[in-house]
């Protein structure tokens, strides 16, 4: 190849310019391909908040219902649930629930805004799965000292009724609290913070 | 050097492909004149049986993904109705569900092989790299295809295996979501693995394996004496005296293997189709639900070991980030084989007690941590899964101490092989 007559400082600075500039141009191109890969509108409007009516939701029950694919469950707690709470305090890893989630405004060891209805994630810390509800007590094949909760059968997490996880559960943490506010006494959203 | 078309001088029809394109000379060079060492034994049938699934699982694919409507609303029972209604469909679609499994079986085989005979050392650290890239993204492929019938163990499978990002610190939740599209795997979820499935993935493997062959061509395949064959050359003409030509010598000698692999195959497809629940799990006939966790969730059997080491590794601060690490630094580690072997010779046959005794110890613990990683959680399970993870390490991490330590026998100058 002839370097005859050839700016070797003016073809460097032109390299070096494409080059650059073909770089930059092709990590731009890159974004749109990531950020399609996003929630879509229809998905973001799926997930929106969820209310429902507890009246015909009995002391002492359970109900599952979707959000955002999630099973949430509301569990109307009686005062002896609620009693049972302090019960079980030794027996777990995080009863103040410091390094778990839940929003500012659910506070103590209920874990709640109002202190007889629990509403949690139903999704296992540990992988996801979904534990069972698993009210009655004593069951000395759960726990010795079971005062009522949610066992995971997957690989066999241990929850009380506030969700908080019990000691030696793979389960890091506490199930998880939504954000979620009360419209009126006995009408819960969730999806939306309490003001 | 530049490229000399038709370096054989061939005339004619072939003369005029072979001064366009290489034909002959690729035809020469990776097989009628690749010179393989002449006492391969069965181990080495596992290479070609590997290529073999391989094809299966392209041509079965192809012809599966004619019939299957991804979807969360369709896949399931599209998958139905490729079993009832397709004309045969079922056995196709078990030929690629057995196939995954029989990939894991081969593939697994081969790189066993390549502890035995240490086939990863000088000059082949790269074939074995590109191998366990292979591994790698077959395991992204297996994982992918498990989710695709949208059965509940595929949603739940999914669910375990994408909250793995949710353990990164800070940006895990986020990732999460942007992994699934979605707040939960859903239909967006399924329609990218789909994709990943049948293009990305299947594109990389091949592209893999076309790496793994040309850097084997390069530098000559292993034996089970782990001698170079090309130190002895024919003076005249410069082939190995311990080699011979890969066809027709291996290639007829790989139709026995093939045969008796596919009488296996034929047998499993025909008559245990979903290998009694380890190869299609029995949770995977009911349709995907959000709010109905199958009482046991375990992984596909190829995956149980490594799981078994995700679930015996204890959680640190309130994350269980360390078994995610610890699960993929199981795989990652593989890697590193070449550059953590230190002894002088290459194959077991001349290696020592402790090589010996290691490879028994993390053959043992491989093997008890997939039955583990496959059984509901248990004291007795979470036990043998935290030793057989301790194992599984210490076979990798302390192989340049005792592979130093060892004493060796001295290796042939000349492959040992009795012509018959």
């Amino acid at each position: 190849m002839s370097t005859e007559g050839v700016d070797t400082s003016r073809r460097r600075f032109l390299t070096l310019a494409t080059t650059g500039m073909g770089v930059v141009g092709g990590a731009a191109v890159v974004w749109p391909f990531l950020a399609s890969l996003r929630p879509s509108a229809k998905a973001q409007a799926a997930g929106a908040p969820v209310t429902i009516d507890l009246t015909t939701v009995e002391p002492g029950q359970k109900i599952s219902v979707t959000w955002r694919g999630k099973a949430v469950w509301v569990v109307r707690r009686t005062p002896e649930m609620v009693a049972s709470l302090d019960k079980v305090t030794a027996d777990l890893t995080d009863p103040e629930s410091k390094s778990s989630l839940q929003p500012d405004y659910v506070k103590g060891v209920g874990r709640s805004i109002k202190p007889d209805v629990l509403v949690t994630i139903g999704n296992c810390t540990h992988l996801g799965c979904i534990p069972t509800f698993r009210p009655e007590h004593p069951a000395p094949d759960i726990h010795p000292h079971w005062e009522g909760g949610f066992f995971c059968p997957c690989h066999g997490s241990k929850f009380d009724l506030a969700g908080r996880v019990y000691k030696g559960s793979p389960a890091p943490v506490n199930l998880v609290i939504p954000p979620h506010r009360f419209a009126n006494d006995l009408t819960v959203v969730i999806g939306e913070d309490q003001a | 050097m530049a490229i000399v078309p038709n370096p054989y001088k061939t005339t004619g029809f072939l003369g005029w492909i072979d001064d366009r394109f290489p034909l002959t000379k690729l035809w020469k060079d990776h097989l009628s004149e690749y010179y393989a060492p002449k006492n391969f034994n069965f181990w080495y049938y596992f290479g070609s049986l590997a290529l073999l699934v391989l094809v299966n699982q392209l041509i079965t694919g192809i012809v599966l993904t004619m019939h299957y409507k991804p979807g969360a609303e369709t896949a399931f029972d599209s998958v139905e109705y490729i079993m009832r209604d397709v004309p045969w469909g079922n056995i196709i679609r078990y030929m690629h569900s057995t196939g995954a499994s029989a990939f894991f079986i081969v593939v697994f085989m081969h790189m066993y092989r390549g502890l035995l005979y240490g086939s990863y050392k000088k000059p082949r650290e790269l074939i074995w790299v590109f191998g366990a890239l292979i591994f790698l993204v077959l395991m992204a492929e297996a994982f992918c295809g498990y989710v695709l019938p949208w059965g509940n163990m595929s949603y739940w499978g999914a669910q375990v295996i994408i909250s793995l990002f949710g353990t990164i610190p800070v940006i895990g939740p986020d990732v999460v979501i942007w992994v699934q599209g979605d707040y939960s795997p859903a239909d967006a979820t399924l329609n990218r693995l789909f994709s990943l499935h049948v293009i990305a993935l299947p594109f990389v493997l091949v592209g893999l394996v076309v790496a793994h062959l040309i850097a084997l061509h390069e530098v000559g395949s292993n034996n089970p004496d782990g001698v170079e064959i090309k130190k002895h050359k024919d003076k005249a003409t410069g082939i190995p005296l311990d080699g011979i030509p890969f066809h027709p010598y291996y290639t007829v000698k790989d139709i026995v293997g093939v045969t008796v692999f596919l009488m296996i195959f034929a047998g499993i497809i025909f008559w245990a189709p979903d290998g009694g629940g380890y190869f299609l799990e029995k949770p995977n006939f009911t349709p995907a639900s959000a709010i109905n966790t199958p009482a046991h969730i375990t992984p596909a059997w190829y995956f149980g070991s490594f799981y078994a080491i995700l679930r015996a590794t204890p959680p640190l601060f309130g994350s269980a980030l360390p078994g995610v690490i610890a699960m993929f630094g199981a795989v990652l580690v593989i890697f590193f084989v070449p550059w953590l072997d230190r002894s002088p010779v290459k194959s077991i046959r001349y290696k020592g007690p402790l090589f010996k005794i290691a490879l028994t110890l993390f053959t043992l613990a491989f093997i008890a941590l997939s039955y583990y990683g496959m059984q509901p959680p248990s004291p007795l399970g979470k036990l043998v899964s935290q030793i057989g993870s301790i194992v599984y390490f210490a076979f990798f991490f302390l192989m340049p101490v005792y592979t130093k330590m060892d004493s060796y026998k001295t290796e042939p100058e000349r492959v040992t092989h009795d012509a018959h």
